[in-house]
């Protein structure tokens, strides 16, 4: 009985196999051939796209798509933490219903979230009519950084919230009261107690944040305009404007490194986040 | 007074979480194209949308897309966890982190990775390339859902119901799905919410003439804002929000229920 069951995972082996183990050698080998004309017949070993990459413009892309990244998280920490201490505070029974009202708009299709700011800071938008109103100068930020960077804190600020929430909920009571009892201050109970003991949560939620900022190229180009161009858009352009796939597979491997280096340098906490748990709450 | 900035605090996340949406919802009425001015009450934008051939398409594919791909995966998914929880230990970390390639891995590189592979393989790229696609990226989720289930499941009653004469199949069906349930069920829930609101892959790995709703949307915001988006906004929060309610009112019944029986 036990030795047939094994036998169930070998469709699924063969599925893994096609589906992402061969894609991963594609882009792997059309990163390091050159073709004429899109063709990959002719395989010719080179490292130009690698080197294509690091060319000045491109760094810059970059340098522009880990910025971007890095300060989304430090605003959805900055913003998402007291949120998260204050709805732990909360009494369980409204506490479930809040937490519900923070999930529900990620159900809401990120798209469109998206477009709704669009519609608020556009140029003839809902912002610039009330600024008219009360006689201040408004040109509109749409198309700008910040646009794309309210848009971006927008869209992943639940996703640092929430994992804080899980871990502020699981630390004893009893361990805050020992704090008061043998003295601290408010201060010194957060910094030493609470803030240390959430941490795997905040692990987790910058890890849910800042990997899929460095990547995304939806809100950069709605909210950024055609000419805001990140890594993700590079990408795209590569393949769908330009043909030019040895070159966009070479920036998809580029862009996998470096998810795995930063997975790596988060590594050690996972040991922690094994311990002290910091998940989503479904 | 400290309480008073809390509630304050969380007042203006809500303000930012909701208002965006709640401007979509209220101009999706607005009589003239602006988003600025309200200048009267119209329905002209839903009637609009529903006139919209390509719109109800992608809305059409969206779904079917989701419910094929969610019960394949979940389907696919059970039957390798189960598969995966008895192969040897070697073998079983190797498939583990194969399946986790897709869910660290950012969605563009998996989206070109398999757009990749279509071309090569001379695969026309369409309805079937997406919900292949969407098959690829839910199931791991679904095996790493139902995997926890059956470790923490005592092995001996499968022993139990083989020597009480269940043959393999009916200890599988009668003693182990039972047992792994919670896990499929949530592992069919996310595979589901992940196709309804892909838009990367989805976008890669599919023609011009089939689209999904995320794609229309992206085409129609990228052209400027419309307010035939609003409306279809509109009707998707509804949808949601009804789908919420439904849900809880079951989840409620269900309780007490289980309270009526104790």
């Amino acid at each position: 009985m036990n030795k047939s069951l094994n036998r169930l995972s070998y469709p699924y082996l063969l599925w893994t196999f096609i589906m992402i183990v061969i894609p991963f050698f594609l882009i792997f080998i059309y990163s390091v051939t050159s073709s004429k004309e899109g063709s990959p017949v002719i395989f010719q070993f080179t490292f130009d796209h690698y080197r294509e990459f690091f060319s000045p413009s491109n760094i810059n892309i970059l340098n522009k798509s880990i910025w971007l990244a890095f300060q989304t998280t430090v605003y959805c920490l900055i913003l998402g933490y007291p949120a998260a201490w204050i709805i732990s505070k909360i009494n369980i029974r409204k506490q479930n219903a809040i937490i519900l009202f923070f999930i529900l708009p990620m159900w809401i299709n990120m798209l469109l979230r998206t477009y709704a700011w669009q519609i608020i800071l556009g140029r003839s938008g809902i912002l610039s009519t009330f600024f008219n109103i009360i006689n201040i100068k408004y040109e509109g930020i749409l198309y700008t950084d910040s646009a794309v960077l309210i848009g971006m804190v927008y869209n992943f600020i639940p996703f640092m919230v929430l994992p804080i929430f899980t871990t502020l909920i699981k630390i004893d009571d009893n361990l805050i009261e020992a704090a008061y009892d043998l003295g601290a201050s408010t201060k010194e109970t957060f910094l030493k107690i609470i803030f240390p003991l959430s941490l795997p949560g905040v692990v987790t939620g910058i890890i849910l944040v800042f990997l899929p900022a460095v990547s995304s190229f939806a809100i950069p180009r709605l909210l950024g305009g055609g000419q805001y161009v990140l890594i993700g858009n590079l990408i795209e352009k590569q393949f769908y404007l330009l043909g030019n796939w040895n070159f966009g597979s070479a920036i998809a491997i580029i862009l996998m490194i470096l998810i795995i280096i930063s997975m790596m340098f988060m590594k050690k906490t996972d040991e922690l986040k094994s311990r002290g748990g910091g998940t989503l709450p479904w | 007074m400290v309480k008073r900035y809390q509630k304050l605090y969380l007042g203006l996340m809500f303000l930012f979480l909701y208002a965006p949406i709640f401007v979509l919802i209220f101009f999706s009425f607005n009589q003239s194209e602006s988003m600025g001015h309200w200048s009267g009450f119209s329905l002209k934008w839903y009637r609009e949308l529903f006139r919209s051939e390509r719109i109800q398409n992608a809305f059409f594919y969206t779904i079917v897309c989701a419910i094929i791909s969610t019960t394949v995966s979940t389907i696919l998914g059970t039957i390798s966890a189960l598969g995966i929880y008895k192969i040897t230990k070697k073998l079983r970390e190797l498939v583990l982190n194969v399946n986790y390639l897709p869910i660290i891995n950012p969605d563009i590189v998996t989206a070109v990775s398999l757009m990749i592979l279509y071309i090569s393989i001379g695969f026309q790229r369409g309805f079937s390339t997406m919900v292949f696609a969407h098959i690829m990226f839910s199931t791991p989720y679904v095996i790493l859902t139902v995997l926890p289930r059956l470790n923490t499941m005592d092995p001996n009653i499968i022993d139990a119901a083989t020597d009480l004469g269940a043959t393999p199949l009916q200890a599988v069906r009668k003693v182990i799905i039972p047992e792994i349930m919670p896990g499929i069920i949530a592992g069919a829930l996310i595979a589901f919410t992940m196709s309804i609101d892909d838009f990367v892959i989805s976008y890669f790995n599919t023609a011009n003439s089939v689209t999904n709703l995320s794609i229309e949307i992206y085409n129609m915001a990228r052209r400027g804002v419309k307010p035939t988006v609003n409306a279809l906004a509109t009707l998707m929060v509804a949808f949601i929000i009804l789908f919420v309610f439904i849900v809880n009112k079951i989840g409620n019944n269900h309780k007490s229920k289980e309270v009526l029986k104790k």
